[in-house]
């Protein structure tokens, strides 16, 4: 069968070597040493697939090209060279829905010339582009809703309102309706109309009712999406790079979301169904009887430069007072004065997978130095001081012992069993599941009360002047 | 372009596999890199809109090429670029050269 002949067919070989680069490039993105010359292939991978493009014989209208290209281009070069890195999440969040925008939109433009040139074409085409419609869109709002919550341009507070989950599933049912009247039994523009206004509306509906704490899980899900409906994309304009290529990013995403609902003892099916604003409404909160001990930066200092070991357990609240060149240079010190120091990471730390590394390394903290949680738990047990710095619930030994506690189950850094904890924290408030964290009101935590990049300041002058 | 259908499928279906093994082993350190390079190659939909866009007549599709061609560029530079910045800075110890 001569599906591709000459020209067409060198460009499918050219293809076949991008793929190949994608995949060498994500394999190489397995240890820090290698990560930048497996970006750099992935990149070279998609710049010969775009030249390859240009010799196709379908394209001809290179001014537009050129012209499209220059003005993605000067956008995403400015935006990735001025976003601060504790942004990243949102940054990500919108490459991830301008993706699936770009994916929604081809599929459009495709119902639009099968429309306009009254072009018969198979069923399974006329359903990848529903596909591409509904999943690109979707990708889209909720990518932007998304951004919003996390650059506060909207409450990160869970938005709800009665039967939400019933109109979320009403809506996919519509939705349903429409692709397989669309694809079943007749083209009508109106009803296509409706499926992208569906769509739209889809994505902000599933987004808003989740809150900031959760969108790790939210972005590596969209993050799938966007894959998937490039793949779509791909099957619709018959195009093998385009399925290759979403499907790696429809897996990436799809197992960055599995360990992320790991790390917070949630199911997939729980988060893929919308149901995760219920989750994390606490019951009411018992009046605390219990006393915590609080600590001044001059007794933690000491604490720390006697201790022989070390363990940092940054989270959110790091993040948020980008603390972490504060964090880095009491790391330092103590160092120079010969205490062993280590940093926990728990797999939700930030508001992205992974996204508290990032911090750190900006912070040019070694990454030999960042233990994820199966690495270092085990080692709390032999460690002097570990000082919790805005992470919460990760940290909550309710999660291990007590059954009737909503985090039980979660897996969780096991700071208790450390000699000594020093909390760092603005006040007693509860994290994002709304309970107290027995760890604050134990023999050996002392609590740091204040802004954590002001309470780290004042630990590094005062193990200075030791 | 008409591949058949089961041939595109099996494609699918492999690649995702391939994305499992690769990706399992990509530490968690690395997971932000990671999910915004995949979403650079996500872009990849920048080939999709050069050959919706390919035709000279403007119309509609055409147009709408045109948005996507935009949209998909900035995923794809942006992407890539951001994810260089943040793997420049990992370092196994400091002071040496990334």
């Amino acid at each position: 069968m001569a599906v591709f002949e000459g020209i067409n067919l060198v460009i499918q070989y050219v293809y076949l070597a991008s793929a190949v680069l994608f995949i060498f490039g994500i394999k190489l993105l397995g240890s820090p040493a290698t990560a930048r010359r497996g970006n750099f292939l992935a990149a070279l991978g998609m710049f010969i697939a775009i030249v390859a493009t240009l010799v196709n014989e379908e394209v001809l209208n290179y001014e537009m090209i050129a012209i499209g290209i220059a003005i993605g281009a000067v956008i995403g070069a400015v935006l990735a060279r001025t976003i601060k890195m504790t942004a990243m999440p949102q940054m990500v969040a919108i490459f991830n829905g301008v993706g699936g925008g770009a994916s929604a939109v081809i599929a459009v433009s495709e119902f639009v010339r099968i429309w306009d040139g009254d072009i018969s074409v198979e069923g399974h085409v006329k359903l990848t582009i529903m596909l591409g419609v509904l999943i690109g869109f979707v990708t889209l709002t909720g990518s932007l809703i998304a951004f919003a919550k996390l650059q506060d341009l909207m409450t990160t507070r869970p938005v709800t309102y009665p039967l939400q989950n019933i109109v979320s599933g009403l809506m996919f049912l519509a939705i349903v309706g429409m692709i397989v009247y669309l694809v079943g039994f007749e083209f009508n523009i109106y009803v296509f109309y409706a499926l992208v206004a569906l769509s739209l509306i889809l994505g902000i509906q599933l987004v808003i009712p989740i809150g900031g704490a959760d969108m790790p899980v939210v972005i590596s899900l969209l993050n799938s999406y966007s894959g998937v409906a490039a793949a779509a994309a791909g099957f619709a304009l018959g195009n093998l790079a385009l399925i290759v290529s979403g499907a790696l990013v429809g897996a990436a995403g799809l197992i960055l979301t599995n360990i992320m609902t790991k790390a917070m003892n949630r199911s997939l099916a729980n988060v893929v169904f919308g149901a995760f604003g219920a989750v994390t409404a606490g019951g009411p909160v018992a009046v605390e009887t219990r006393t915590a001990r609080s600590v001044g930066a001059e007794d933690a200092a000491v604490m720390l430069a006697y201790a022989r070991s070390v363990i940092f357990v940054p989270g959110y609240g790091l993040a948020v007072a980008q603390a972490q060149h504060q964090v880095r240079e009491l790391a330092d010190l103590l160092e120079g004065k010969g205490v062993r120091v280590k940093y926990a990471i728990h797999p939700v730390a930030g508001r992205m997978p992974g996204h508290m590394n990032v911090l750190l390394a900006e912070a040019n903290v070694p990454y030999d130095e960042l233990y994820d949680l199966d690495e270092i738990n085990d080692d709390f047990r032999n460690t002097d001081v570990a000082v919790v710095i805005g992470a919460n619930d990760v940290t909550n030994p309710a999660a291990r012992d007590q059954p009737d506690s909503p985090v039980y189950g979660m897996p969780i850094l096991n700071v208790d069993q450390a000699q000594h904890v020093i909390v760092l924290k603005r006040s007693m408030s509860p994290g994002f599941a709304g309970i107290d964290n027995d760890l604050f009101f134990k023999d050996n935590t002392r609590m740091l009360f204040g802004d954590a990049r002001r309470s780290v300041t004042s630990l590094v002058s005062e193990v200075k002047g030791l | 372009m008409g591949i058949p259908l089961v041939i595109a499928l099996y494609i699918f279906v492999l690649a995702i596999f391939v994305g499992f093994e690769v990706i399992t082993k990509v530490p968690p350190t690395l997971h932000t890199p990671l999910m915004s390079g995949a979403n650079a190659i996500s872009g990849i939909t920048i080939i999709g809109a050069m050959v919706v866009v390919g035709p000279r007549d403007a119309n509609l599709a055409v147009a709408l090429g045109f948005t996507a061609l935009v949209l998909a560029t900035i995923n794809v530079v942006g992407g890539f670029m951001v994810t260089d910045r943040m793997l420049q800075m990992f370092r196994r110890r400091p002071g040496e050269g990334a």
